[in-house]
């Protein structure tokens, strides 16, 4: 569903704020007037705190519940406005924007979700989804890679998918105290012992641009095809339709092609300096 | 005087062009080129003694200067550093304004009125921008309604050039110097022994409207034969050449060819080129508010792709060295574009070569990359 | 009960090795338990043993004043533990600590440089073996360093 003017934004407010990391806060919206459009796992809003500027932001809740789910890292002056939101404050919002993970195409596959950092955000829609019509998939593998135990995002959520029978959840931390009783090394590394059937294999990456490279390569090391890797990119974005030109990578508007790409389609210019 | 063979073909003298003009003054804001500061610059215009009669405009690498022709020629230049775009797609547009208020906020967008613009002179290469850039903005998934509503309502006299400069090479890019489509009414500007006067050929239903209205007769074969002549020697001196075909593949493929490197050591990354490049088409928006807190407005501004920031997400901008600002620019206009919106971002009017300070040649550049091709080793695309 | 000729076979580093190579290797070889806490081996110690791990997991970590031992690495089935018995001084330059019940097969270091040293054919051999690990190791390590997830 597209609102009728996709330049201005409409008034959305802060119903909920979980803190989730010393510089991360989740926040639940809902619409002043309505219902919230519907999204797609994979799809982002643009944010704005009033005065200040607006900011790309992923879905990171379910599709079916109420709410705009976003997970916002304070990383410069906007998202540190928005993430200094308090609940019942309002946020300016345009949306939704952009390309959806495979969850479609990916019923009757294995699915495997390897996820950098703040990347399990984008992608927990998909998860979610993928929950939803768990019957509909075969083996689902979730990875997730961070910088330490503590940085780990939606950690209570995490372990209560690791209760579910039909889903392998790994965790790797780049460096960890002794306390830690889990697996410490780099999230590629975690590729090649997960279950999964390679080729018929759906394999959704999201994180740091590095980290998806090199994830990429590890999925296509263990045999997936590289039309069945899909990651989710990020560019600097204005506008979030196509016309302001910032978001550009290679032939690609990153805000209407993407955010999230097939692989073999950027392949080439993936690993390039300065594309 | 066969009218049937060029139904839609008439002439008019100098002294109509002046009825033309207001005409159009009715409810139009009419635009033409105009002499100011040393160089033929778009204006508004109400008289036909406001247009440079008796200019030329010496161009090349780095270089303009205006010329006393030995004739009175209205239209005796070829282009400017403005294009049309800064009348279409404005420098700055109020996207909206923000009012909190007490269970939430209220959102206008920008109210001022809808202007109609009469265009007087673009070229064809000219026209083709237009097009390019209505197919940018008013034809994407997300279309520019105030762009749409400005093009709709604009009114277009093109003008078929008399001239090419040493820096044009619409005929490489298939868009001139004969202006085809995409105008209301089109002149070719006639001076010899047989007086002063315009071929004006009807591309419209408002075209011809408006030519109703003005002291105008049939074309003789004879004129409209001079006119082809004069459309055919402008063809025949274009100052440059661009060789397309395959440039998509060439440039895409050559991505860390060396000339890269040659080209970013001249470049100031200044950004002229995309300021009076016609299609160039990036904004920016700045955030407004006053200091209770209580109203924003976002407004939209021209941007350049060779801007630090243009590229920039935290940790850095994407394209830091001038090197990847020059090639973003190059092979976004030249290749990536093909992809994006089916035909070229380039048509040929050389602007980009006569305002950049340092003279750095679109043509010459490519040209040198296609000398001596030199493609990346094979690389992982995922292909075993 | 499986030899321990049957044991190296299974191991991901011994995958596809002829039997004679597994025998040579065999002769240096011995199972090794170890508890939860227990150190394979300690910095600073002579490196006379390395383990393949066949089950359990072990953290690669280092001390630093002040504070707890930061843990770099962990190694699991397939890995082996241990790579500076390979280059003179044979020293270790880490902490390896067993996370929880893993069982290895111990591989006398001197033993096997001793015959690699003697049979040019089986030290190519091994090496064929321990140099994939060790660059893809690399590769993860120089991944790790560059600290992805931090701020910028």
């Amino acid at each position: 569903m597209r609102q009728s003017d996709p330049f201005v934004p409409q008034i959305y407010r802060v119903e909920r704020v979980s803190r989730e990391l010393p510089d991360t806060v989740t926040l639940d919206l809902t619409a002043l007037n309505g219902p919230r459009p519907s999204f797609e796992p994979g799809q982002f809003n643009m944010l704005y705190a009033f005065g200040v500027g607006e900011v790309a932001i992923s879905m990171s809740g379910d599709p079916t519940k109420d709410a705009f789910v976003h997970t916002v890292r304070n990383v410069g002056a906007v998202s540190g406005s928005i993430e200094k939101a308090s609940p019942g404050s309002i946020l300016g919002l345009r949306g939704p924007f952009g390309t959806a993970w495979p969850v479609k195409a990916a019923e009757g596959s294995d699915v495997i979700i390897v996820a950098g950092g703040l990347g399990l955000a984008p992608l927990r829609p998909a998860i979610y989804t993928i929950f939803a019509n768990r019957v509909r998939y075969g083996r689902v593998v979730i990875l997730l890679g961070c910088r330490n135990p503590k940085d780990i995002l939606y950690r209570h959520e995490l372990e209560q998918w690791r209760q579910r029978l039909d889903v392998d959840i790994e965790v790797t931390v780049d460096h960890a105290d002794p306390e830690w009783r889990g697996n410490v090394g780099v999230v590629p590394k975690l590729i090649p012992m997960a279950a999964f059937d390679p080729h018929g294999a759906f394999g959704l990456i999201c994180g740091p641009e590095v980290m998806m490279r090199f994830s990429a390569n590890a999925l296509l090391d263990a045999g997936l095809p590289p039309d069945r890797i899909f990651v989710s990119m990020e560019r600097n974005m204005k506008c979030a339709i196509g016309l302001c030109g910032h978001c550009q990578f290679g032939s690609a508007f990153v805000c209407k092609d993407g955010p999230v790409m097939r692989f073999d389609r950027i392949a080439r210019i993936f690993a390039m300096r300065e594309i | 005087m066969d009218v049937a063979t060029a139904p839609n073909m008439a002439t008019i003298s100098r002294e109509a062009l002046q009825s033309l003009l207001d005409v159009l003054a009715e409810d139009h804001d009419v635009i033409g080129p105009t002499v100011r500061d040393g160089a033929i610059v778009y204006d508004r215009i109400t008289a036909v003694t406001d247009l440079p009669a008796g200019w030329a405009d010496f161009q090349a690498p780095g270089r303009y200067r205006l010329e006393r022709r030995d004739d009175d020629a209205l239209f005796g230049f070829t282009v400017g550093p403005q294009a049309w775009k800064r009348f279409l797609h404005r420098p700055v547009e109020t996207l909206w304004t923000m009012r909190k208020s007490d269970n939430g906020a209220t959102i206008e967008g920008d109210t001022s009125a809808a202007v109609k613009f009469a265009f007087i002179g673009v070229r064809a290469c000219e026209l083709r921008a237009i097009a390019i850039q209505d197919r940018v903005f008013a034809q994407g998934p997300y279309p520019d309604t105030a762009y749409a509503l400005r093009r709709q309502n604009a009114f277009i006299v093109a003008v078929n050039c008399g001239q090419a400069g040493e820096t044009c090479f619409c005929v490489s890019m298939q868009a001139g110097p004969k202006a085809e489509s995409g105008f209301d009414l089109a002149l070719t500007e006639l001076i010899d022994g047989d007086g002063h006067r315009f071929l004006i050929e009807v591309g419209s239903e408002a075209g011809a409207r408006i030519l109703a209205r003005i002291p105008h007769r049939s074309a003789t074969d004879q004129e409209i034969a001079k006119a082809a002549a004069v459309i055919a020697g402008t063809e025949s001196q274009m100052g440059r050449h661009l060789q397309t075909d395959g440039i998509k593949e060439l440039l895409l493929g050559n991505l860390d060819h060396p000339r890269w490197d040659d080209v970013a050591e001249r470049c100031l990354t200044c950004g002229n080129c995309t300021m009076v490049c016609p299609t160039c088409f990036c904004t920016t928006v700045e955030d407004h508010s006053d200091l209770n807190g209580l109203s924003a407005q976002r407004l939209r501004k021209w941007d350049s792709c060779f801007t630090m920031d243009f590229s920039f997400i935290h940790g850095g901008s994407v394209r830091q060295s001038p090197r990847s600002r020059y090639r973003q620019w190059m092979t976004h206009k030249l290749a990536t574009w093909i992809d994006q919106f089916g035909t070229s971002g380039c048509v040929g009017c050389g602007r980009c070569i006569t305002w950049c300070p340092v003279g750095i040649d679109i043509t010459v550049e490519a040209a040198a990359i296609r000398a001596n091709p030199r493609p990346r080793a094979g690389q992982r695309h995922g292909h075993t | 009960m499986a030899t321990l000729e049957q044991i190296l076979q299974e191991h991901s580093l011994f995958a596809g090795a002829p039997a004679e190579l597994i025998r040579l290797v065999a002769g240096c070889a011995r199972n090794r338990i170890f508890q939860a806490g227990e150190y394979l081996f300690r910095e600073g110690e002579p490196a006379n043993e390395f383990f393949l791990i066949r089950q359990g997991k072990v953290a690669l970590e280092i001390n630093a004043p002040g504070r707890a031992a930061i843990v770099f690495e962990t190694l699991t089935v397939g890995d082996f533990a241990g790579a500076s018995w390979l280059i003179p001084p044979y020293r270790w330059v880490f902490n390896a600590r067993a996370v929880e019940l893993t069982r290895t097969t111990g591989i006398d270091a001197a033993c096997l440089r001793g015959k690699c040293e003697a049979d040019h054919e089986l030290g190519y051999e091994m090496m064929k073996r321990f140099l994939p690990a060790l660059v893809t190791r690399l590769h993860a390590t120089r991944l790790q360093i560059l600290d992805v997830y931090g701020k910028h």
